[in-house]
């Protein structure tokens, strides 16, 4: 087979996976060796779905001996199988850089023989790449759960970041889907790595030169809508991980159908491109702007409202907390208005010490106005002709054609009224507002 | 106060010459309506005066920068001369006068609107030169990185860093055709020169195929069922495709896809 069809299967199999990030670390080439590393990433290229393009993102190979079911590569499925040699794919992975077509390599691999073979055959691929090429550019390793721990450890050693993919949010769905897998698996490396992580960064601040650990750190994915789990497991799941294994990331992966199977959304199903979407802010807000899983979701509201940011969605349930002085409020008041985002906050907070900001000033800093007006007020003013009423706000915050769709549901004003002796019950258009913001 | 207020002044371009500008501005009490470099030709009806690049008067404007309003004003005046704004020369003398009159605080009046159109312009400066770091292709030719660039802003000294860092014993040349500039490096040197024009040889085979498989790459990574050209659009601005290798494929193609 040559390089191109082997390059063409195993991209294919590989690009389910959904990081490609290569931030995290900064590091330049050593002398006589090639690549760099900056701490905020590069994208090198966006793929016609919209998805960046910054890692060389293949499987060591596509043989695998699991049969999970979600997955394009399970021992049922009929394809094409191939593998890369280390030498062949560091090789690639060097020349691809070399004409800055990409920032490093992204290594996952289906399971050949055993985890263990595997882990070794991609650990030999790196160091190829890292001792003989002297590649100094990022790498993110998966790893194949049920891998030995010694082999973890050297892959950690020569990689950037290194990701043990959960894919199924719930011990349950891990059984029906995955028998071959189980929760220790997963969990089990994740919490190796976290200590080894852990060990080697307080190793460092003692001796400088000791080795490295996944200096990027870790992280994984989940798969999303292949199980009925729900927005507030997920969340929580995710929140956990943060808390737990200090994860630099968590992905989420809308599922899109490769198999008919009885257990999972046919062929053809959508995938849960908005879910994934609000997952995904929800994480922001988790990570950058100090919510919590709770705040933004419970036991009685378990899915994101379709129309609404979570943000919003929660402001919008918080109206007693706005609205805040923007020429006052500390950093977290702020982080929380609808509308304003970590790199504004950091502008109000030094334009502030100058001068006394007002709307127009907001603007220039980058504030999205739209929303955050209804949330703010500068020097004790509101924005000229406001009208804070809950309808006001929700029309103003859904976009035209979430608004449209809204409309259609629940008419604002239904036709002309007749006159009529007796009075319907009507269902009042305040109660669907409630129930859409999630406020009852 | 400002005499005579409707001069414009001439200056040779370079930032040496901008510096004697503003030392000429303070030095006669005025403020020039306009800033010209000499490639911008312009009828007019004011005064014109033309500016000599005097490096000790540049000098001493150029350390009293750091002193009046910090370290981090100059780097921040180095690149707007950099950014495609138009008229920055105007609006870094504005800048700088504001600078003198409060000091390193004028770093902080982000809501001024004199500080303001340069952050902006300063913005976009990185913005292009960031996502440049990425969408520079190089070609090999005789075992030389060569790439090319059509940036609306002057990018190569912010690219400098970068890539010297990141390829230290190639030999890479990067074109810039907007500006007519390129930024070559060999080991362990880099400079920035003046080219009018780059014409490059056909591709060798090697080269040829790597070029194909990253395109192939390209192609396969794409999860069809999310198709959105959009979204690919607002990442990556249909300006810079140009010069992407994965999205201008010659006429006939190496390869069949397989599924």
């Amino acid at each position: 087979m040559d390089a191109f069809h082997k390059l063409q299967i195993l991209t294919g199999a590989a690009k389910y996976d959904v990081a490609c990030t290569s931030s995290g670390v900064a590091r330049k080439a050593a002398a006589g060796g090639i690549g760099s590393a900056e701490a905020c990433g590069i994208c090198h290229s966006f793929a016609a779905d919209g998805r960046c393009v910054s890692l060389l993102k293949v499987l060591m190979t596509n043989i695998c001996v699991y049969d999970c079911q979600y997955c394009v590569n399970r021992r049922s499925n009929d394809l094409p199988r191939t593998t890369f040699t280390p030498r062949e794919l560091a090789e690639l992975t060097f020349n691809f850089y070399r004409r800055n077509y990409i920032e490093g390599l992204f290594l996952s691999s289906g399971v050949l023989k055993n985890p263990d073979y595997t882990c070794e055959q991609m650990l030999e691929a790196l160091r190829i790449l890292r001792e003989e090429y002297r590649f100094a550019g990022y790498i993110h390793a998966k790893i194949i759960p049920g891998a030995d721990s010694q082999l973890i450890a050297r892959i950690g050693a020569l990689a950037d970041r290194i990701s043990v993919n959960i894919e199924l949010p719930s011990q349950n769905s891990l059984r029906l889907l995955a028998p071959d897998k189980s929760k220790h698996a997963i969990l089990g490396p994740m919490g190796y790595i976290h200590s080894h992580i852990k060990e080697s960064s307080a190793d460092r601040k003692r001796y400088r030169h000791g080795p490295k650990f996944a200096p990027a750190g870790q992280s994984t994915q989940m798969i999303i809508g292949a199980t009925p789990d729900t927005d507030f497991q997920i969340l929580n799941l995710t929140e956990s991980l943060y808390k737990k294994y200090k994860l630099k990331r968590v992905f989420f992966s809308a599922y899109m159908p490769v198999a008919e199977n009885t257990l999972l959304p046919a062929m053809g199903t959508k995938p849960q491109l908005l879910r994934e979407h609000r997952l995904y802010q929800a994480d922001w807000l988790l990570r950058f702007y100090g919510f919590t899983a709770r705040e933004l979701l419970d036991e009685q509201h378990q899915s994101f409202n379709p129309y609404l940011d979570p943000k919003c969605h929660w402001a919008l349930n918080h109206m007693e907390l706005f609205p805040v002085d923007v020429n006052r409020a500390s950093y977290n008041d702020l982080l929380r208005v609808p509308g304003i985002g970590v790199t504004s906050v950091k502008r109000i907070i030094t334009a502030r010490r100058t001068a006394a900001l007002n709307f127009d000033a907001l603007r220039k800093l980058g504030v999205v106005l739209k929303r955050a007006q209804y949330f703010i007020t500068c020097g004790g003013k509101t924005a000229d002709g406001m009208i804070i009423t809950r309808d006001a706000v929700l029309r103003a915050l859904l976009s035209e054609r979430a608004w449209a769709m809204y409309n259609e549901k629940f008419p604002l004003h239904p036709e002309a009224e007749q006159l009529s002796l007796f009075d319907e019950p009507s269902s009042c258009q305040e109660d669907v507002q409630k129930c859409l913001t999630g406020q009852i | 106060m400002l005499n005579r207020p409707n001069m414009i002044y001439l200056y040779d371009g370079s930032f040496n010459g901008l510096l004697c500008c503003v030392f000429e501005s303070y030095d006669q009490k005025e403020m020039p309506v306009e800033i010209l470099a000499p490639d911008i030709p312009q009828a007019t009806l004011f005064p014109v005066k033309e500016i000599m690049t005097d490096p000790q008067k540049a000098n001493r404007v150029l350390v009293s920068i750091p002193k009046k309003m910090g370290h981090e004003a100059l780097d921040f005046v180095r690149q707007a001369f950099l950014t495609c704004l138009p008229q920055k020369e105007l609006h870094i003398l504005r800048f700088m006068r504001m600078g003198y009159c409060h000091g390193p605080s004028v770093m902080a009046m982000l809501a001024n609107d004199t500080v303001h159109i340069l952050f902006k312009a300063v913005k976009h400066l990185k913005n292009e030169s960031h996502l440049l770091k990425g969408f520079l292709r190089f070609s090999v030719f005789n075992n030389v990185l060569v790439g090319e660039i059509e940036p609306k802003n002057c990018v190569l000294p912010l690219l400098r860093q970068h890539f010297c860092r990141r390829y230290p014993e190639e030999r890479f040349l990067i074109f810039d055709k907007t500006h007519g500039m390129a930024l070559a490096y060999h080991p362990y040197q880099s400079a920035i020169i003046a080219v009018e024009d780059l014409v490059l040889p056909e591709p060798d085979q090697k080269e040829q195929s790597f070029r194909e498989l990253w395109r192939l790459f390209y192609e396969t990574i794409e999860v069809k069922g999310r198709h959105n050209p959009r979204c690919r659009m607002s990442h990556m601005p249909k300006r810079y495709w140009k010069h992407l290798t994965e999205l201008n494929r010659p006429q006939e193609s190496l390869i069949t896809p397989i599924y």
